[in-house]
């Protein structure tokens, strides 16, 4: 920690404290954070960092109105706030954001509302009370939702979602530790059973059990390791909002804008720089969304770049090389395969390996267009 | 199976009230005059505690849905429609189109809808369907 980098400039509790059964947790952690904002003179939009335990800090941002860089939603219980204080130190002093809200709120006598964590749907929560009761159940019947407003404004068929899955099935092929390895065709993607009407069941992820670690140290200690270090180029990061329904605009990600563009300007480097692209491809509609967000087609051009083979094999953009959610592996939080994907290209082991490709991105997506995160690396020191 | 409900908030309750009174209540700002959704004391857009309740029209568009295959339990058995809808008043929400095949060809984007409340048990659900004419 660099000694007086950092100070607090704002500080409150909930306006009363005792017995408050007119609020629900979020709407404490709510009345806390609009008190800390007066004392500060700040308005929500001023905020674009966000800690929270108890809550997920999706929720917080998104009830609040505000569009973070960083977030952090370390639970480790009573400490998490002096834990929360230090990761947000560190994270102004790396850039990643300028200003942090930390936020807390429980209803420990009224129990009024409940926690409503990441994924929560109890009936208080506002997933609870605002979708649930609709019939959503798993990511198939929520994160597809938006697809057909996407397909609608710029055309896209359904032959082109199926389109998606049958590269990514190629380059599986090519990966002995893919879970599907057959080639498949339009007409296969599109005669699987329906699942959720525009999705078909080869447009949706596997599921599968796995994991992967990672271990990072700093640039100057890596040489001492064995393998080729994969150094970090940029990162990024942001939320916004723990239900689809809320998204501002159903043919784009902001968290994924905000994310993607933070990374690509820490990196200081294009798109032509970009030798291999991973972006988490939970249902066939992902990629379509992140080339586009992450500004590597034009809003709508992203079918015709997969369809025009860019991202296949001998394309000038290889993406999602391990074969991806759809043909790979997903054991429901994929992003840390789309980073071992990213390692292995950089360290030159892949098995679909890129001829010799320096610069990796790696963009992922958190709950149903809720969060993202965005790492570029390098194998170039 | 019974269908899975809200459990109102202090927050929320006036919506469900208004839902049980045929009465889709939306907030707006009293100071930037933003309306929003879903409910809270204070205005996700400048910050600002100052809002108010309001009825909405009930008048929609549909914005975007798919067709689940696979109902829950307490959904039926049918395909049914999971949908987002954008109110007159500009906030958008979840809801399922009701009153019409739950077809491709009968669910068109932007079709205009309208708010149809249904009661399951204590709660009033604010579901749509297509517009008259």
């Amino acid at each position: 920690m660099k000694q007086r980098s950092v100070a607090v400039v704002g500080a409150a509790e909930t306006t009363r404290l005792g017995k408050i059964p007119e609020l629900s947790v979020i709407g404490l952690h709510a009345d806390a954070a609009l008190n800390a904002l007066a004392d500060a003179g700040l308005k929500p939009a001023n905020i674009d960092g966000v800690a929270t335990a108890g809550e997920s800090p999706t929720a917080i941002a998104h009830y609040l109105g505000i569009t973070p860089t960083w977030v952090d939603g370390t639970q480790v219980g009573g400490c998490s706030f002096m834990l929360h204080v230090r990761h947000a130190a560190a994270a102004i002093n790396e850039g990643l954001c300028k200003t942090v809200l930390i936020t807390h709120g429980e209803s420990g006598r009224s129990r009024v509302g409940g926690g409503s964590g990441f994924g929560a749907r109890g009936g208080a929560s506002l997933m609870g009370q605002f979708e649930a009761p609709f019939g959503v159940t798993s990511p198939p019947t929520m994160f597809t939702i938006p697809a057909l407003r996407y397909m609608k404004t710029y055309g896209v068929t359904e032959e082109d979602l199926a389109m998606v899955a049958v590269i990514q099935r190629e380059w599986a092929a090519k990966n002995p530790r893919a879970s599907y390895r057959e080639p498949i065709t339009v007409d296969d993607v599109l005669n699987s059973p329906m699942i959720a009407w525009p999705f078909r069941m080869l447009m949706c992820c596997l599921v599968t059990d796995g994991g992967g670690a990672l271990i990072l140290t700093s640039a100057e200690h890596a040489r001492d390791f064995p393998t080729r270090p994969v150094y970090i180029l940029g990162t990024g990061e942001s939320v916004e909002t723990p239900m689809v329904s809320q998204m501002e605009d159903f043919t784009t990600s902001k968290a994924f804008r905000v994310s993607g563009k933070k990374a690509f300007d820490e990196a200081g480097i294009g798109h032509a720089d970009v030798d291999h692209l991973m972006i988490y491809d939970a249902f066939a509609h992902l990629p379509l969304y992140g080339l586009e967000d992450l500004g590597f087609c034009k809003p709508g051009e992203a079918a015709t770049f997969i369809r025009e083979r860019n991202t296949a094999e001998g394309g000038r953009l290889p993406l999602n090389t391990n074969g991806g959610g759809l043909s790979y592996m997903h054991s429901g939080m994929y992003g840390m395969y789309a980073l071992q994907e990213s390692v292995r290209q950089m360290r030159g082991i892949a098995p679909a390996q890129i001829t010799d490709a320096k610069i990796a991105v790696s963009h992922g997506v958190g709950g149903m267009f809720g969060a993202s995160g965005t790492i570029i690396f390098t194998n170039e020191a | 199976m019974d269908r899975v409900l809200p459990q109102p908030t202090p927050e929320t309750q006036h919506f469900w009230e208004g839902c049980k009174a045929g009465e889709l209540r939306l907030q707006r700002c009293t100071l930037c005059r933003h309306s929003y959704f879903p409910p809270r004391p204070f205005c996700p857009a400048c910050g600002s505690r100052s809002v108010e309740v309001y009825a909405a029209s009930g008048r929609a568009t549909l914005y975007s849905y798919v067709i689940n295959h696979r109902p829950r339990p307490d959904m039926g058995k049918e395909p049914h429609s999971i949908a987002v809808v954008t109110l007159e008043e500009g906030p958008r929400m979840m809801t399922n189109i009701v009153g019409c095949p739950q077809t491709p060809e009968a669910l068109q984007l932007d079709m205009p809808v309208v708010v149809s409340f249904e009661m399951f048990g204590d709660i009033a659900l604010p579901l749509f369907m297509p517009a008259e004419g």
